[in-house]
Parts: structure tokens; C-alpha cells; sequence
């Protein structure tokens, strides 16, 4: 049962949107709990099963959403061909970019992909002239799927939590595949699976633009639901938080990412009655659980489970 | 076979790899013939592992070529050398811990299939068969070293001796024409060292050219054909078991004059 995990989400996903068509905290934050999803999962693909950091995730996320604002607002392009075009430019610059960067390693990679978010994020501030500059672009207009306008609330967490199941099916698929298993042969050792014939600099290369193609199109679709863009969505903090995501569900686990973007699009709405203290309570519930759960909060979970399971089996 | 008029699959020529002031091997020419066990010993230092590093592109030599059928190796990458059917294991384990018994042997058959990214991530038909067959030839691989009872074991879960069978299980799974051994029975006890010994003759066996570098005489004295004795990064002796251990210069290197 390879795919149970994605139908129990996929399960519980469409009984949220069916049971509670009206609440705010399936829709609205369901939508953004569903794009989180996606960046984190897509992260993870590089991250925790490649061993490759990336602190420039959010860009590709915004080059997505500044492509479809662009031209369907400037060029009046159709979105849909508009996002092609944003798969496009993510698609290329990941390309272009992955070689050079992932030649290197540890905390200069670390730095390289930081640079790399920086920069791209200061495009979007400084190019007003193509990117609206700090005030943003607004009147992105809405789409439709087949004639079904997506101008709800409600309709948006359908397309988002589709686009969410798919990322989960994807790197499910990824992961137990060839080349998925050439990436964490990557991360296991470098040496050995030069060795056994991967060539390491390529397979690096592949999961970047993937990773970059699955944050472009939530980066597309975030701009027509928002119907406004400014580059502060896509800084260098969202970055951080995306890495945050994947580390506290647990690395080179698609459901821990996705546990890990769950966790913390919501915990923001919880603490909202600590007011002032809510950014405190958040670094101290973070700093517990990286302490005592350094493998992530769904992996260490799931250990957890299954060990009990064997005991109960075994007193049987 | 390429490779001019003699019978070489492996030709050595006036190879030379110094670090900074340090010359780790000197200008070393051998030669390899097929389907032997070939051991490379000497004292501790002699450079045994860097002529490894150096055969599989680890490292860069100073100078000197290294040929194998006919190709030429010091300007390829190690990914390269593997296509040509060279592949090794590791002094020091570099199993991946992060995966189970058979998904490491998987790896192994990387050469052996094709499936790429697009396909994988949507896991069209042609990646099931594939699948099917990369875990049948892995199978085929951990049964070879006797390793089928825990294939789905977590690597990280194996004591030593096991991990350094597997190493050789994903070696072998790539089906290579020469594989190189560096120091397959350190660290094992007397009966691993015993079935690791008869492993070795099963992989010769099997028509795969085996070089070995090994501490262990008694293990290189049973197995070997040819056994060439690195001093000091230089060749001080070379030929069968029997004659390299009469050589009064390889005594000398070993015990002290």
C-alpha cells in the first residue's frame, strides 16, 4: 500500500471542504495550509531526500506569481498560458542556476541559495517599472476551469488541496523511483554513488527544477486567489519558514513536510489570543520540539507508533 | 579487446600523484590481465588506497595514464568510469545508511536501467516494470553474497560485517567487468573473513577481474593470482603468491632489516 498515506489525505481533505463548506478555518486557512503544503513538500524533494538546503525557496514561489501577475495584468495574457510562461522563467532559472550552486556544499550552499533568494527577491522591490516595486501589482485577475470561475472561497480550496494531492503523489512517486533513490544515494554518500554510476552533479540539477517547477505553479495560483502580489510574500523570512516546515515535521518524509507546513499555517491562528507574546511562544514551541524531537515531530511520531504496535504484537 | 597486442585490461603507465611536497605514489607501471584476482599490498602508508582514489578518479594524478580496455581513465569522472564497468567499495563504509538493504543494492542497478525524473515523478507504466526488474537483478545480487534474508532491513540497523557484504552486493549489482576491493576483511573475525574469502573467489568465479587491497596475508596469499607489493608510493615487487613472499625486499619492507 504504497499510495494509503495520499488516500487518507485525500480522504480527509475532500470531508473537510464537503462537512464545513463555510468555515473559515477549512477555506481560508485551508488554502494557505495547501500552498505551504506544497512549497514544503516540494523543499523536502531537495532537502531532506537529496541533502541539499535551499534558504532561496520562496523565490521561485514568487517568480511563479510575479510571471501570471505580470502578464495577465500588463500583457493580458490567459493565465493559464501565464503560468506556463512562470513554469517557464522557474524552470530556467533553477536550470541555470543549479549547476553552479550545488557544486557546493554545507554552509556555502547554504549561503549561495540565500544570495540567490535575496537577489531575486530584490528585483521584485527594485524593477517597478515590470513589478509594481513595494506597493505590488493588484487586479490579477480571477480564473476559471472550464467554465467554473474560481471565485470563492470554498472553490479555491478545491484547486489548491488538488494541487496539494498531486505534490504528495508526485514526490511519493519520486521518492521510490530510480532517480529517487539516486538522491538519497547523494545523500547518503557523494562518493559511493558517483561509484555506482549516478552522475550526482545531474540528478541535483533534476530535483532543483522540479522543486522549482511545483513552488512556481502555488506561486501562480497564490496570485490570481489573492488578486494582489508585493514581494514581501516572497522574502527571505518565508524562506526560512518553508526550511522551519520541513525540519519540524521531519526531513526525507513527504508527510512529515507536509505535517510541518500543517503545523505551522495554523499554530499563527491559535496563538493570535497571546497577542503581543505570540512570536515569543512560537520560537519557544519550536525551540522544544527541535530539542527533544531533532528527527521532526510526524517521524518521530510515526516511530513512536509503530513501536508501540510491535510491543502490543509481541505480548500477543 | 581493445587495448593493442597484449591481453591488459588494466594497463598502468608512470603513474604519479604527489600532495604538496608528499609523493603518495611514484611512477608506477603494471599491468592487469582479465579475469584474475590481482592483490596490491604493503605496509601501512605504502599508498594503496591512493592508487584506489586514483584508478577510480577520485583524485587527479600528477601524471601517468591508467587505461582500462582501452580507455583512458585520469580525464573521466568517477560516474564515467563506472559506465565502463569499474566500480569499487570503500576502506571506511560508504553504505547509505539512510536506506534499507535491497534500496542500496538498488542503487547498484542505477546502470543498469533508464527511468528518468519526468517518467518517475509520474510513475508511468514503463517505471513499474522497471521496478519490478531493478528489484529482481538487486535480489539477484544480495542472494550472490547471501544477504537475502535481509533485504528489507534498515542498513542502519546491520553490525559491520554485514555492511561490508553489502557493499559488495551493490558493487556487484552493477554488474561490473573489474571491481575494485579496498580492505574487504578489516574489521571482519576469523569465519567472516573465511566466507568473505570464498565471496571473493565466487565474484572471480563469475568472470568479473578482481583487484584487491587487503592486510590480511593469509586472505591474499589464498585468493590472489598476481600480487604486486607497493612500498614508500613505489613498486618494490610483483608476481604469484609464492614469489612475492620469497622476495627477500618485501620481507625487508615488512619486518625491518
Amino acid at each position: 500500500m504504497r499510495l494509503a498515506g495520499l488516500y487518507m489525505l485525500a480522504a480527509l481533505f475532500v470531508l473537510l471542504g464537503l462537512i464545513f463548506p463555510d468555515s473559515y478555518y477549512v477555506t481560508v486557512v485551508g488554502v494557505t495550509v495547501c500552498t505551504n503544503a506544497v512549497l514544503a513538500i516540494s523543499l523536502n524533494l531537495l532537502m531532506g531526500y537529496a541533502g541539499q538546503i535551499s534558504l532561496g525557496h520562496a523565490a521561485f514561489f514568487g517568480l511563479g506569481a510575479y510571471a501570471s501577475a505580470i502578464l495577465t495584468t500588463r500583457y493580458g495574457l490567459n493565465p493559464w498560458l501565464a503560468m506556463l510562461a512562470g513554469l517557464g522563467i522557474s524552470g530556467t532559472v533553477a536550470f541555470v542556476l543549479a549547476r553552479p550552486i550545488l557544486k557546493l556544499k554545507g554552509h556555502y550552499l547554504a549561503m549561495a541559495t540565500l544570495g540567490m533568494g535575496i537577489i531575486i527577491h530584490i528585483f521584485f522591490v527594485q524593477a517597478d517599472w515590470l513589478t509594481g516595486g513595494p506597493d505590488g501589482l493588484s487586479g490579477i485577475p480571477e480564473i476559471s476551469i472550464a467554465g467554473w470561475p474560481i471565485n470563492t472561497d470554498l472553490r479555491w480550496y478545491w484547486v489548491f488541496g488538488t494541487l496539494m494531492l498531486f505534490s504528495t503523489w508526485v514526490s511519493l512517486n519520486i521518492v521510490d523511483s530510480r532517480p529517487g533513490r539516486a538522491l538519497a544515494a547523494v545523500h547518503g554518500s557523494e562518493v559511493a554513488a558517483q561509484m555506482t554510476g549516478v552522475d550526482t552533479a545531474s540528478v541535483k540539477a533534476q530535483i532543483f527544477v522540479v522543486s522549482a517547477l511545483l513552488a512556481s505553479v502555488a506561486g501562480s495560483l497564490f496570485a490570481h486567489q489573492q488578486a494582489f502580489v508585493s514581494p514581501e510574500s516572497f522574502s527571505f523570512f518565508f524562506s526560512i519558514e518553508l526550511v522551519t516546515m520541513v525540519v519540524l515535521g521531519g526531513l526525507a518524509s513527504t508527510f512529515g513536510a507536509l505535517f510541518g507546513a500543517v503545523l505551522l499555517s495554523i499554530l499563527p491562528e491559535f496563538l493570535l489570543v497571546f497577542e503581543d507574546f505570540e512570536v515569543l511562544i512560537y520560537g519557544a514551541i519550536l525551540m522544544i520540539i527541535m530539542i527533544f524531537l531533532p528527527d521532526g515531530l510526524f517521524v518521530s511520531g510515526s516511530r513512536f507508533v509503530t513501536q508501540l504496535l510491535r510491543k502490543r504484537d509481541a505480548g500477543r | 579487446m581493445q587495448g593493442g597486442d597484449n591481453m591488459a585490461l588494466l594497463t598502468v603507465t608512470g603513474l604519479e600523484k604527489r600532495f604538496g611536497g608528499v609523493t603518495a605514489i611514484a611512477g608506477l607501471d603494471f599491468q592487469v590481465e582479465p579475469e584474475i584476482v590481482f592483490a596490491i599490498i604493503g605496509p601501512n602508508g605504502a599508498g594503496k588506497t591512493t592508487l584506489f582514489n586514483l584508478l577510480t578518479s577520485i583524485y587527479e594524478p600528477t601524471a601517468g595514464t591508467v587505461t582500462f580496455d582501452g580507455h583512458e581513465l585520469t580525464r573521466l569522472k568517477p560516474y564515467q568510469i563506472a559506465r565502463l564497468g569499474v566500480t569499487r567499495t570503500f576502506q571506511n563504509l560508504q553504505v547509505f545508511l539512510n536506506m534499507t538493504v535491497i534500496e542500496n543494492v538498488m542503487v547498484g542497478c542505477h546502470l543498469r536501467s533508464r527511468c528518468g525524473i519526468v517518467e518517475a515523478a509520474l510513475r508511468l507504466p514503463s517505471v513499474l516494470r522497471e521496478e519490478k526488474k531493478v528489484r529482481e537483478m538487486a535480489m539477484e545480487a544480495l542472494e550472490f553474497c547471501g544477504l537475502e534474508d535481509i533485504a528489507n532491513r534498515d542498513a542502519s540497523s546491520l553490525p559491520y560485517g554485514m555492511l561490508k557484504k553489502l557493499e559488495v552486493a551493490r558493487a556487484l549489482a552493477a554488474k561490473p567487468r573489474m571491481l575494485l576491493m579496498d580492505e574487504p576483511a578489516a574489521g571482519l573475525n576469523d569465519t567472516e573473513t573465511m566466507v568473505m574469502s570464498n565471496l571473493i573467489r565466487d565474484i572471480r568465479g563469475s568472470g568479473i577481474t578482481v583487484l584487491l587491497v587487503e592486510h590480511n596475508m593469509g586472505l591474499v596469499m589464498e585468493v590472489s593470482d598476481r600480487v604486486l607489493v607497493l612500498n614508500y608510493g613505489e613498486l618494490l615487487s610483483q608476481g604469484t603468491p609464492q614469489e612475492v613472499q620469497c622476495d627477500p625486499r618485501v620481507i625487508a619492507a615488512y619486518l625491518g632489516e
